[in-house]
């Protein structure tokens, strides 16, 4: 292992979506308890250089893990499917419906209740394509498909800060 | 984990002498230095047994100074020449600086940060700071009679890069090696155990002589985030005393008008504070233009008198709550830090707030350096069964000016540190070599609403067609909160040569200068203190291969290992001889050089092992 392994391997995880976050977390801090520059405070600049190293990279990482939009994306592109967001906009049949659904209610919602209901839809859709995701990627070993999910979620997450932005506009 | 240090016979010092490392509370009204001794963080008294500093640096005819009760007893008498509260121009340029009419100096307003007219001549607020550092720093060495190894120094949550180094700037002009910045709500928090409990919401109520802050900590694994931070940089117990002195010179019928006879009240009203925390009434003592006048006062018209005073700090309590998105019951835990947070008022009004009774059990002017003291014993390597983590976070985001005026955020607020983000950017010119890079801090899309940290000019980047350079620039924040910057030209593997312009803060040959002239090294023969440092870093480094040799020698192959071992017999010898700096520095950095390859090898194996421990574990 260096600083060049994977999140998976650096954090010693199966290289799979579905993973067990309270182990990630104590992963992180039993990592950063070996590698945190406060632990060669006192042993030279050296060390202190590689610890700092370490420790940015152990955070990135867990950073990367432990959210699993993000977790989908890496693995999808170590799996050779890049998602590529910005050039790359396809996105599956079924979800462009869905989305234009949705855009159409948030423009027509009215009370604090509208907005909840289709924030509340959001997450269940969310729930639903993190599930796809799950499937995708390590039953399937299907990353190109995956990506496109991973693109379509990246679409729900934006679209529910609008949801947000509208309900605490509604709030007041 | 533990390192075995084991020394040969005349080789090196005894392994098991303690490293002095020291906490400090570098506070706008006071400053203290603790110390752990016989396993107890306690603070240190000055020769007259007082562990209170004040933070006043006043600038004798002389070239002398007074630093502490003197000079602040000489404050009204003397004011251009003795400065108060300097911890508020830390990092700041002239424009930043609230009310600046009103306080009595000669504000010089230089690039980088403002600067002091004193009769010493002009002075920055890093050398005066530096000034009370080394106060402290001179009475740890005392106390210990031995030098000082390192410091962790505490800075407010909200202190930003600016006001981060021109405090870490304050402590190499006085000498400290400083360990690591730590937040002072987070430095309370230590001192009362918090990092042993389990994970939790607390509230760090802060009011002190001149300033009120508030902080909500988020407690999880080892991980202390500050997750917002409110407060009154103009509201502190002098608040209470001006209300009280006010009160009593109209009972009086008097007036105070001399500077003398307003401090004379202000005293009386303090003392009558003070003894009001423990009974119910007291009489207060004027003396203010001729004989002395006695009022009674009771508690119950003390706290009518200043109840508008706490409910300012119980609104500030109110809005981080609301900025943390918490309800009152979801704070697990209140810890009080400041000396008017003795006052029966603020206690009740805390607890009444909060619904459940604050944790008082430690001095409030002595639990933040208290804290600090214990983040320095481990740090030190004292405390090896110590297994305190403190990963915080970053408190204001990073980012980079963009096309029209907005920022593009690199680095989000209350991001785990340390931290580094890549970013690349390309050049816009057929044979562009150089491009700038704005870096500011804030949380606002526009660059003008943000802070300016520094603007990094990136030059050496080789002539190329527009758009064809990939200049990779990489923001690194360490962990003590503090921004480097380095790039590269991704093609060619060139490294683009950066100047950094901070925005606010000192250069580096300003720091020199300061350093030359500081009195730190004035009093003293500069070449017998920077050859004693030397020989000290040179005891440093080879204490730190020793032990790491005897730890991880395995990893070595034989010519490595030989290596390494003649780097360390000549470090020793020249060490040994030496008349001067220049030469131990060097055998000193050869040695550093020597032994990366050896550092990163341990590291690997370290992260290796906590690795192969959990597997061992999960089967």
């Amino acid at each position: 292992m260096n600083l060049q392994s994977n999140d998976f391997e650096l954090f010693g995880l199966p290289e799979r979506f579905e993973q067990d976050l309270p182990r990630i977390d104590s992963r992180w801090k039993e990592l950063q308890r070996e590698a945190h520059p406060d632990r060669f405070a006192a042993q030279g600049a050296a060390a202190q250089r590689i610890a700092m190293q370490w420790s940015v990279r152990i955070n990135e990482a867990y950073k990367r893990l432990k959210d699993p939009l993000k977790r989908a994306a890496y693995l999808c592109e170590l799996r050779g499917a890049p998602i590529d967001a910005e050039n790359n906009t396809a996105m599956p049949t079924e979800f462009l419906v869905e989305q234009m659904a949705w855009r159409e209610a948030l423009e027509e919602a009215r009370t604090p209740e509208d907005v909840d209901h289709l924030e509340e839809e959001l997450m269940q859709a969310r729930r639903a394509v993190l599930k796809r995701i799950g499937t995708l990627l390590d039953e399937s070993n299907d990353a190109r498909a995956a990506a496109q999910q991973v693109r379509a979620l990246m679409f729900v997450e934006r679209f529910g800060q609008d949801v947000q932005a509208r309900a605490e506009q509604l709030g007041q | 984990m533990a390192l075995l240090q084991i020394s040969e016979p005349g080789q090196s010092p005894d392994p098991h002498q303690r490293r002095i490392a020291v906490g400090i509370d570098l506070g706008t009204t006071h400053s203290l230095v603790a110390a752990v001794r016989n396993g107890v963080a306690e603070c240190l008294p000055d020769d007259r047994g007082r562990v209170l500093l004040p933070s006043v640096v006043r600038y004798l005819e002389n070239g002398g100074r007074q630093i502490g009760y003197e000079a602040l007893a000489a404050q009204s008498e003397d004011a251009e020449n003795t400065i108060a509260s300097v911890k508020r121009l830390m990092g700041r340029g002239l424009a930043d600086i609230a009310n600046r009419e009103k306080l009595p100096y000669r504000f010089v307003d230089k690039p980088g940060m403002v600067a002091l007219q004193t009769r010493a001549g002009e002075k920055s607020p890093v050398e005066i700071s530096a000034e009370i550092l080394a106060t402290l720093r001179y009475r740890a060495e005392d106390t210990f009679n031995d030098d000082l190894y390192g410091a962790v120094i505490t800075v407010p949550a909200y202190f930003d890069d600016a006001q981060r180094q021109a405090t870490k700037d304050a402590a190499k002009l006085a000498g400290i090696n400083v360990l690591r910045l730590i937040n002072e709500p987070t430095a309370a928090a230590i001192a009362y155990g918090l990092d042993n409990a389990s994970e939790g919401i607390y509230a760090v109520y802060d009011l002190g002589g001149g300033t009120f802050d508030i902080s909500i900590l988020r407690l999880t694994r080892g991980v202390f985030e500050v997750i917002a931070t409110g407060g009154d940089s103009a509201l502190g117990g002098d608040d209470y005393d001006r209300a009280l002195a006010d009160w009593l010179l109209g009972q009086a019928g008097l007036e105070a008008v001399a500077p003398g006879d307003k401090a004379a009240a202000k005293a009386a009203a303090r003392a009558a504070k003070e003894l009001l925390s423990a009974q119910d009434s007291v009489i207060a003592t004027l003396t203010v233009q001729g004989p002395s006048v006695e009022v009674p006062v009771g508690r119950a018209t003390f706290e009518e008198l200043t109840a508008g005073l706490t409910s300012r700090t119980m609104n500030a309590a109110r809005k981080a709550l609301r900025d943390a998105k918490l309800a009152k019951d979801e704070i697990q835990g209140v810890v009080l830090v400041g000396g008017a947070t003795r006052m029966p008022q603020v206690r009740r009004a805390v607890a009444e707030f909060f619904g459940r009774e604050p944790l008082t059990n430690l001095n409030p002017d002595e639990v933040v350096a208290l804290g600090a003291a214990v983040q320095a014993n481990q740090l030190a390597g004292n405390d090896t069964q110590g297994d305190l983590l403190l990963l915080d976070v970053i408190p204001l985001s990073l980012g980079i000016e963009t096309m029209g005026g907005l920022v593009e955020r690199i680095i989000p607020r209350n991001e785990t540190i340390p931290t580094a983000k890549a970013q690349d950017f390309t050049t816009y010119q057929d044979g562009q070599t150089a491009m700038a890079i704005h870096v500011v801090q804030g949380e606002r899309d526009l660059v003008q609403d943000c802070r300016s940290l520094a603007r990094f000019e990136l030059r050496g980047i080789p002539p190329m067609a527009a758009g064809a350079a990939r200049i990779r620039v990489t923001f690194t924040v360490d962990a003590d909160g503090l921004l480097s910057v380095s790039a590269k030209e991704q093609g060619s593997g060139v490294e683009a040569r950066i100047d950094v312009k901070p925005s606010y803060g000192l250069s580096d040959d300003e720091i020199a200068r300061m350093l030359k002239e500081s009195f730190a090294t004035a009093e003293q023969d500069m070449r017998a203190r920077a050859l004693a440092e030397a020989k000290v870093e040179a005891q440093r480094m080879l204490l730190a291969t020793r032990s790491a040799l005897d730890a991880d020698g395995h990893l070595l192959t034989a010519d490595e290992r030989a290596h390494i071992e003649a780097l360390m017999a000549s470090l020793r010898a020249v060490a040994e001889n030496a008349a001067e700096a220049g030469p131990v520095d060097a055998a000193t950095e050869a040695l550093a050089k020597g032994t990366e390859a050896f550092a990163a090898m341990r590291m690997n194996e370290s992260i290796q092992k906590a690795l192969t421990g959990r597997k061992v574990e999960a089967i």
